[in-house]
């Protein structure tokens, strides 16, 4: 019996790691804007099964590995390409590019390039829903570099203090660029940090995504509720930091173990033992090629910004002040949510 | 004609900003339960309720950094720094996060959200809370800019940054909280204009916050030696009315920029530089700056009031500029 709920998540898998190779590929053709391309390879399952688990209200912050998530809630690999390569029909108008896309209306509020830099974000945005009474809760994505950094400490703290519907998720890839966790952190008991304030924690595999997914809607219900909570979901980095980055500093025995942890082949198994043919398997693979070899021509294609674009977006233009409170909201996310006597 | 305190027309402001729109949240240390170290916020916890008006722990990134994230997804928050001395701390959420979100994320998202705080000497409070760090806010495209000098402006200005859709940084000055000052509301330019609040022929003194106060004082003693100074209130320093500016100082042809914060690389250096490429061939002498000593703030009240401007010092760079020395 094959589950459809398998079946979907092994696509979504799919369509990242496609993605991330076509990546590659602007890269290579020289296409990409710039050097800064983070691909996150063996990272899919962490991000497919908590933003699977999300609603289509909640709100995410991720990092500069964050293309698997953003892809895995929604977004346009047309124009996520074409931000990567710096096109105009990019999410931000090819001003932001790989490391700072964002998208308001599926409640992506920036990828950030500073480690750590999107986590107060998420404090943030729990606020406004607590205050506002928007059912939503503000997933944090970031990489274990980040749990060095004194912002991720005073983010829990104050999620926590205020009991913020807050998800902190920790995708554990053991790199922090070319320092291996264990050289950059005293201790590597993280979920007993973010239980020191409070948190409800979860430390797990990063291969099954399932497993992700079903844990993911456990500890999102609780914090719909307001109890703040952190997972750390460990798995490997297949590639190097950066595109160009053939990870000199790490071990290749080291990468062949981790390069097995597959989180694709975990789940295609998975189908395989279900009773998927191959032929069937091959089809998808054949479908998603086909929409990002699309995506790829698009941002191969689609034009440059105009020069006087740059001088757009510093300040917002001119708007008749005062602005109204109500169409502030609704350019801020939810036109849906009426404010009506929240103080 | 009525008057008031810095203090009040500023808590008048945020009292009124709060009553027009509900989604005003006031975050900040000690802004709730004490009243604010400054006693700006005082009473507005016992109006709007502890939801509305939050102590937060001393943990300013987090601060700045939560203000961002609310401003983003429909809040509009004011999160007020005790001294700006601390946004040290929060840099990266005011510098890389607040100031750049509209424009890295292509004109999508915008951050209304309000950054208080007082800056300045006066309080012999010494080198980390007694400093004047507009001009690294100046630096950072992306971010408004308002310090007002009078009580007036306190209230106009915090009013009307309160409808803007982008992050305004609000310095106040620790000198003036306890002042009274005429009150008239009416009389105020709009935001982004400087006011002339003096008139003079002789030589033009382009100055904000509390500097405004003592070039009027040394503007009215050299009127008693018969030179007029015209006194330019910036008021918003982003964004900055060079038009206001380049009137005066074509109408006078001599220059003193007078800033708190110090010398190198400060605002006055940018006002200067500005003032001398757009109006070269009307200065009558090179522009002057006084500003403050390129030293931290010493704690010894005799060495602080040194080394920024006063009266005196304004006055007799006056002189210099009208070569009556």
């Amino acid at each position: 019996m094959i589950s459809e709920n398998s079946r979907l998540l092994y696509l979504q898998l799919l369509r990242i790691r496609t993605f991330e190779d076509r990546v590659g590929e602007l890269f290579l053709q020289g296409g990409s804007a710039g050097t800064m391309l983070h691909l996150s390879i063996g990272e899919e399952a962490p991000a497919v099964g908590v933003a699977e688990a999300m609603e289509p209200r909640d709100s995410f912050t991720t990092h500069h590995r964050g293309h698997g998530i953003f892809l895995a809630r929604g977004a346009d690999p047309k124009r996520m390409l074409a931000e990567i390569a710096g096109k105009e029909a990019g999410y931000c108008r090819g001003k932001g590019g790989s490391m700072h896309i964002a998208d308001r209306k599926l409640g992506h509020l920036g990828a950030n390039a500073i480690v750590g830099g999107g986590i107060p974000h998420v404090v943030g945005a729990g606020l406004s829903y607590q205050l506002l009474k928007v059912p939503a809760v503000s997933v944090a994505f970031f990489g274990d570099g980040a749990m060095q950094q004194g912002n991720l400490y005073e983010s829990m703290n104050l999620a926590a203090l205020w009991k913020l519907p807050v998800l902190f998720v920790c995708i554990n890839n053991q790199y922090g660029m070319g320092t291996r966790l264990d050289q950059a952190s005293a201790s590597l008991e993280f979920v007993k940090r973010a239980e020191s304030f409070g948190l409800v924690g979860k430390e797990m595999s990063g291969l099954d995504v399932e497993e992700v997914k079903k844990e993911a809607m456990e500890i999102l219900e609780m914090t719909r509720e307001g109890k703040p909570a952190f997972m750390k979901i460990d798995c490997y980095r297949f590639h190097g930091h950066a595109r160009k980055d053939k990870s000199p500093y790490r071990d290749q025995n080291e990468e062949a173990e981790g390069r097995k942890k597959d989180p694709l082949k975990f789940q295609a198994d998975r189908l395989l033992e279900q009773g998927v043919s191959v032929s069937e398997m091959d089809s998808w693979h054949k479908k998603v090629a086909d929409e990002m070899d699309e995506a790829l021509n698009f941002a191969l294609e689609t034009q440059e910004p105009v020069l006087n674009s740059m001088f757009e977006d510093v300040y917002a233009p001119n708007l008749t002040h005062p602005e109204s409170v109500g169409s502030r909201i609704d350019r801020a996310l939810y036109s849906d949510i009426l404010l009506g006597d929240s103080r | 004609m009525k008057e008031m305190t810095y203090r009040d027309a500023l808590r008048l402001g945020l009292q009124e900003s709060m009553q027009a729109d509900p989604t005003i949240v006031i975050l900040g240390e000690e802004v709730g339960r004490y009243g604010g170290a400054y006693g700006v916020t005082k009473g507005l916890l016992q109006e709007f309720g502890e939801d509305w008006v939050r102590d937060t722990p001393i943990s300013e990134e987090i601060l700045v950094g939560a203000a961002v994230g609310a401003a983003m997804t429909g809040l509009r928050p004011v999160a007020e720094l005790m001294y700006v001395d601390f946004i040290t701390l929060a840099m990266d959420q005011l510098v890389n996060q607040a100031a750049k979100i509209r424009y890295m994320f292509g004109g999508q998202i915008s951050v209304p959200m309000m950054l208080r705080s007082q800056g300045g000497t006066g309080r012999s409070a010494a080198a980390q809370h007694s400093q004047s760090l507009e001009a690294w806010v100046m630096h950072t495209p992306g971010l408004h800019l308002a310090m007002p000098a009078d009580a007036t402006d306190a209230y106009v200005l915090i009013k009307h940054a309160l409808t803007l859709a982008d992050p305004v940084i609000f310095l106040e000055h620790k000198g003036l909280y306890a002042q009274s000052f005429p009150f008239n509301p009416e009389s105020a330019p709009p935001w982004g204009r400087a006011k002339i609040s003096r008139s003079g022929n002789d030589c033009s003194i382009i100055c904000y916050s509390r500097m405004v106060q003592r070039s009027l004082e040394a503007a009215a003693q050299m009127a008693e030696l018969g030179v007029q100074v015209e006194v330019v209130d910036l008021r918003t320093l982003h964004p900055l009315d060079m038009e206001t500016v380049t009137k005066s100082v074509r109408k006078t042809g001599r220059v003193l920029v007078v800033t708190e914060d110090c010398l190198t690389a400060g605002v006055s250096a940018e006002l200067s530089a500005r003032i001398t490429e757009e109006n070269f061939e009307y200065l009558e002498e090179p522009v002057l700056r006084m500003a403050g000593e390129d030293i931290p703030i010493p704690v010894a009240p005799a060495l602080e009031a040194a080394s920024v401007p006063t009266n005196e010092s304004i006055k007799q760079s006056i002189l210099k500029l009208m070569r009556k020395k």
